[in-house]
């Protein structure tokens, strides 16, 4: 076990587990994502954080009380709660005379502010809204974004990391086929709207091993139009998606792997020795029966004196 | 002929009874596996898009997911307790960390000792048989300060100790000085790690404290002058010191070289012992010779000589017994004749 740095001992083994589990990891599990209101919130945002909670909800927190936060002006109290909390996400909802129905999403790293972008929710209709099928808790979603816009607007190029950083869940390297059955769709138009829409995926037969999909809307349809942003100190977010040395990929050598999944080595044998190869048998070439004889008392006296010395 | 046709119209007749998988697109989706991600780059149909946007939505949502599921369907699948499972790519996507990645714990100056020296961790049994108590003793822990007490309750007093001296609670005291002088060099790691200088201790405890430290004490003490303990006066056989330049002003300063690593360490000591083991006598005819004559020479004149040599004995005395007697250029020398003076 690693040593903790620190001066105050931890008096409990429970304690020191916590504080090596809040310890940065070599390979990091799923972020948590934290809900929280600003100073009032309508109903319809209350209703979207919920839903959004809802979504994302063994690796989510929600307070349900209102802060007096305004996070573009003093993002203290949120990398606060972040850390009390050990959550990099979060999700805070608010209301104003100025900015009504604000919805604030952001991401911490290292306990600082990374980034974030706030979003007016311009229409809203929530998951209790739609009638039909209901999805399982904790399904990997497939996300989907459509138009050309996620590409081309620089705060809509970090709105798409920030949506993926928060609703991909953790990454895995298995997924069972059936276990596929939610898409989330983000749709940016040209009159500056981004439309979410989530939808149940129902595997059809289609006559081959491939199935036809088929969608059905389970909700929350919400439609956004993006307000402020703080994009990403450059530099911060360098460090913030550096790969561990250790899981870089090495290449090994003279190891190579053909089409047809074939694996193949080289390997280098050193120089063989053929002044001593006896190429043809020959009687002049025999050895004598008295200098076998030596050959064979010399190998046996070695061993002797093996064994003595292993003795002694 | 009929056989092949017959296949091939059922085959036909299946496939208009399913909806198609196949998607037409104008730009190909850019795909991320790992995350289950697909980015649609195609402009949207506005016709369509302004009579009716979450149809539009929906069909286009389809469309992009029936691509990105196809290309799922062609990775290599596994079955594992009934249920079909997929190997997914590595994520593509770059998202960045919640929190730095973890830098190596710096050794402490211990490990790193025995990191240099090769020295390594020895397993040590938890419980050990007392011959004594005659049962399995735990090494700590749990029962050890019982087992303490059991095997402990008389000690023996020193034969050179004070006999009134109570040698439990001196071995409280020593245990608790222990466990400070550990809790220090904890400490003392940490500050090195976090690249803190920190002062150094002189005497830590002086009823605890080695002659060494006494030592050092007494040299700080008497260096901290105006005139850096110049004109102090020395005990007979009192000797400074060492290692404690930090602390005396003015004092020179020996450069600690690094641990010797073990291999290099065993390599030089045999080289050491093979010079030893194989050193013979050298034998300098010429000297031999020239010896051979003067002690016959002196021998010859020894009762001239004993009377002009008389004067130097009062200081001979003075003289320490190891100092060696000059030899007037008649020694042997080391190395090439001549150059400069070596000493």
């Amino acid at each position: 076990m690693s040593v903790l740095q620190r001066v105050v001992k931890p008096t409990t083994r429970k304690g020191k587990k916590v504080l090596l589990k809040k310890e940065p990891q070599l390979i990091e599990e799923s972020k948590r994502a934290l809900f929280l209101y600003g100073r009032k919130a309508s109903e319809k945002v209350r209703n979207l954080v919920k839903d959004l909670y809802d979504f994302k909800k063994p690796d989510a927190l929600k307070l349900s009380r209102k802060h007096d936060i305004t996070v573009f002006e003093n993002a203290k109290p949120v990398e606060d709660f972040c850390k009390k909390f050990e959550s990099s996400l979060f999700l805070l909802g608010s209301h104003s005379k100025k900015r009504p129905d604000n919805v604030v999403l952001g991401r911490t790293f290292n306990y600082n502010l990374l980034d974030m972008i706030e979003l007016f929710v311009e229409h809203y209709e929530g998951m209790s809204e739609f009638t039909g099928p209901k999805i399982l808790l904790g399904t990997k979603p497939c996300l989907i974004f459509n138009g050309p816009l996620w590409e081309q607007n620089t705060e809509l190029k970090q709105l798409k990391s920030l949506f993926i950083d928060f609703f991909h869940r953790e990454t895995v390297d298995n997924i069972r086929l059936q276990g596929i059955e939610h898409t989330i769709s983000f749709n940016a138009t040209a009159d500056g709207k981004i439309h979410l829409r989530s939808y149940k995926i129902m595997l059809k037969k289609s006559g081959q091993r491939t199935p036809r999909v088929e969608l059905e809307e389970i909700g929350p349809r919400v439609d956004f139009r993006l307000r402020r942003s703080k994009l990403p100190d450059e530099d911060l977010m360098r460090e913030a998606c550096r790969k561990p040395k250790e899981l870089k990929v090495t290449k090994k050598k003279n190891i190579s792997a053909d089409d047809l999944g074939n694996v193949h080595g080289r390997i280098h044998i050193g120089k063989q020795n053929i002044d001593k190869i006896q190429t043809r048998k020959m009687k002049g070439l025999k050895k004598t029966a008295a200098e076998r004889k030596a050959e064979k008392t010399k190998v046996l006296r070695a061993i002797n004196a093996n064994e003595i010395v292993q003795t002694g | 002929m009929d056989v092949i046709g017959e296949i091939l119209q059922r085959t036909a007749e299946d496939a208009e009874k399913y909806k198609p998988i196949t998607v037409e697109k104008h730009l190909d989706l850019e795909y991320d596996l790992g995350t289950l991600l697909a980015v649609d780059n195609n402009d949207f149909d506005l016709a369509k898009l302004r009579r009716n946007q979450n149809d539009y939505f929906l069909n286009l949502t389809r469309e992009n997911t029936q691509l990105l599921i196809n290309k799922i369907w062609e990775l290599p699948t596994e079955r594992v307790e009934e249920a079909i499972v997929t190997k997914l790519p590595p994520q593509k996507t770059v998202l960045p960390r919640m929190k730095p990645v973890p830098k190596p714990k710096p050794l402490t100056k211990w490990q790193q000792f025995a990191k240099d020296k090769g020295i390594q961790k020895k397993k040590k049994t938890k419980l050990s048989w007392d011959e004594q108590l005659q049962k399995w003793v735990p090494l700590y822990g749990f029962k050890r300060a019982k087992t303490e007490k059991e095997k402990n309750w008389l000690l023996e007093v020193p034969g050179n100790s004070d006999p009134m001296e109570d040698q439990f609670a001196k071995k409280v005291e020593a245990k608790s000085e222990r466990v400070a002088k550990n809790e220090l060099q904890r400490l003392r790691n940490i500050a090195k790690a976090r690249k803190i200088s920190v002062p150094r201790v002189g005497v830590i405890n002086p009823d605890a404290s080695s002659a060494k430290e006494l030592q050092a004490a007494v040299t700080v003490a008497k260096a901290s002058t105006a005139s850096l303990g110049k004109f102090q006066e020395k005990l007979p056989k009192e000797k400074e010191a060492r290692g404690i330049s930090e602390l005396v002003p003015g004092g020179t300063r020996k450069r600690k070289l690094p641990p010797v690593p073990a291999t290099v360490e065993k390599k030089e000591n045999l080289a050491i012992v093979d010079s030893i083991l194989n050193k013979r006598p050298k034998l300098d005819i010429e000297s031999a010779i020239a010896k051979q004559i003067s002690n016959s020479h002196v021998s010859s004149n020894h009762n001239e000589n004993s009377g002009s040599k008389s004067y130097g004995k009062g200081q001979k005395a003075n003289k320490s017994k190891g100092a060696k007697k000059p030899k007037g250029a008649k020694g042997q020398r080391k190395g090439k004749g001549g150059g400069r003076k070596r000493r």
